[in-house]
């Protein structure tokens, strides 16, 4: 791979996932092998004459033969990108960045806390633990949304409720009636869910002040700083560490994250200014 | 009265107490349930008890005469509901529905409040445990009135 220099992918599939989200399947159009990647992973993706922007990739890490993102539109790149259609083609840079702890995190009990769109750079691995069960405790989803019509992947969290082996709970900001679910913010979850805290790695993925909020309620369960990983979301241009665009203090989040120990950022975390 | 003493001890609400305090508890004590949809109370209903859930959900909410009622916040198992048993004029002030079949402790408002007055050292208990219950709830409001997720 040339860093600098995306591959053509041609859109397989769109599927609106809610009124703001969708998510892209795409088929490359040069290699022949698969694209391989790490749970937490992103790519750059590049909208041909509109702009590129890094995106996480939310797809099964044992299916390469197919790259799947998830996106909110929010602006000028991500409203473009909510308009393609399948064959459109868009290019790709990447995978980049370091992933999250999964091969850490075996034998321990492996919280998920996701926030809003957070949840597409953890779905990678929920597909990781569910297929390397054995290796893992127990396995805690807990996922907040504004409303019940922003929950993503909302079938595939009622199947994935199912299975025996997975705990998911999920809340919402506001509910009308026929709502039966938990409402209230992520945090509210926390002091009950089902985790063993001297035992339990954590993985934190949603705007930065849900993620404060949380390791405030996860470290009053008496869970470690170091056992806590978040991901960390700055603008990036380049993905590789040249251009100084993404820098976190003293860390590159392009290339030293965006998954980071909490341990090691706690410095800079939920500062004003860095 | 020894097995409702025995559920209460093992509730997080009262987790730490002395013996003696949860036995002046434990004397104002009853356990209820409440099928899905029955109302434990409802806004400016007097405040006569004070609830520790067992287990079942649990809706806070408001009633708006143009929305119909919205739900602020869902309780469950280990948490208590209300403080306006607590402070005068003693009166709900919210809805509170059952989600599921509820299973509570229900404790009589006016027999816990003469025992607070006549053993400050459990008034000031249970005030401390039911000022922190409050700052969650507060804190959790806060949270959702920012909009944790993400602009719209
Ligand atoms: C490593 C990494 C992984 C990411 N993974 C994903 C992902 O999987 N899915 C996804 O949807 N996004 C993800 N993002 C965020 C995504 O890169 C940005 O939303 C995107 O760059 C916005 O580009 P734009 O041109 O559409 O918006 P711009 O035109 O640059 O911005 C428009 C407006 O939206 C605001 N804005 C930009 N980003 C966000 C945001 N994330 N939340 C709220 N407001 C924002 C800007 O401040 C601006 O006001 C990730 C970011 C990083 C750094
Ligand atoms: S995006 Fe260029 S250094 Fe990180």
């Amino acid at each position: 791979m040339q860093v600098m220099f995306p591959s053509t992918y041609k859109v397989q599939r769109f599927i609106k996932e809610t009124h703001y989200t969708f998510t892209i399947e795409l088929k490359s159009l040069e290699s022949r092998n698969g694209f391989s990647f790490e749970p937490g992973q992103f790519n750059m993706i590049y909208i041909f004459g509109v702009g590129e922007i890094p995106i996480s990739i939310s797809g099964d890490p044992n299916k390469s033969g197919i790259l799947v993102h998830t996106t909110r539109a929010v602006g000028t790149v991500t409203k473009q990108m909510a308009k393609l259609k399948k064959d459109d083609i868009v290019g790709i840079r990447g995978p980049f960045g370091k992933p999250w702890p999964v091969k850490e995190a075996i034998g321990n009990d492996v919280l998920l806390v996701a926030g809003g769109i957070g949840l597409a750079p953890l779905r990678p691995v929920i597909y990781h633990l569910l297929s390397n069960r054995e290796y893992y405790g127990r396995i805690i989803l807990l996922y907040g949304a504004r409303t019940p019509q922003d929950i993503l992947y909302r079938k595939e969290l009622e199947k994935l409720r199912s299975r025996l082996d997975i705990d998911i709970i999920v809340t919402v900001d506001r509910a009308v009636k026929n709502w039966t679910g938990n409402v209230g913010v992520v945090t509210t979850l926390i002091p009950r869910a089902p985790f063993d805290p001297l035992n339990t790695i954590a993985m934190i993925c949603g705007p930065e002040i849900m993620m404060r909020y949380t390791i405030v309620e996860l470290i009053k369960r008496g869970l470690s700083k170091e056992n806590i990983y978040v991901s960390m979301e700055r603008n990036m241009k380049c993905g590789v560490g040249f251009c100084g665009h993404c820098q976190y203090g003293t860390e590159f989040v392009c290339k030293d994250g965006p998954v980071f120990n909490y341990k090691e950022i706690e410095h800079l975390f939920g500062k004003r200014e860095i | 009265m020894e097995s409702l003493e025995k559920i209460l001890v093992q509730h997080p609400f009262v987790e730490g107490l002395p013996s003696e305090h949860i036995s002046l508890i434990v004397g104002c004590a009853k356990n209820a349930v409440f099928e899905p949809g029955k109302y434990l109370f409802k806004e400016n209903d007097e405040a006569n008890n004070f609830y520790i859930i067992r287990s079942g959900k649990v809706a806070i909410e408001i009633y708006s005469p143009e929305v119909g009622s919205i739900i602020i916040q869902t309780l469950g198992e280990g948490d208590i509901i209300g403080w306006s048993w607590m402070v005068p004029p003693y009166q709900w002030r919210f809805d509170a529905r059952a989600v599921e079949l509820t299973r509570v402790i229900e404790l009589d408002a006016t027999c816990l409040r003469n025992k607070c007055e006549s053993d400050p050292r459990l008034g000031y208990e249970l005030m401390k445990r039911v000022a922190n219950v409050f700052e969650q709830r507060i804190n959790a409001m806060r949270l959702q009135l920012l909009d944790l997720y993400g602009r719209k």
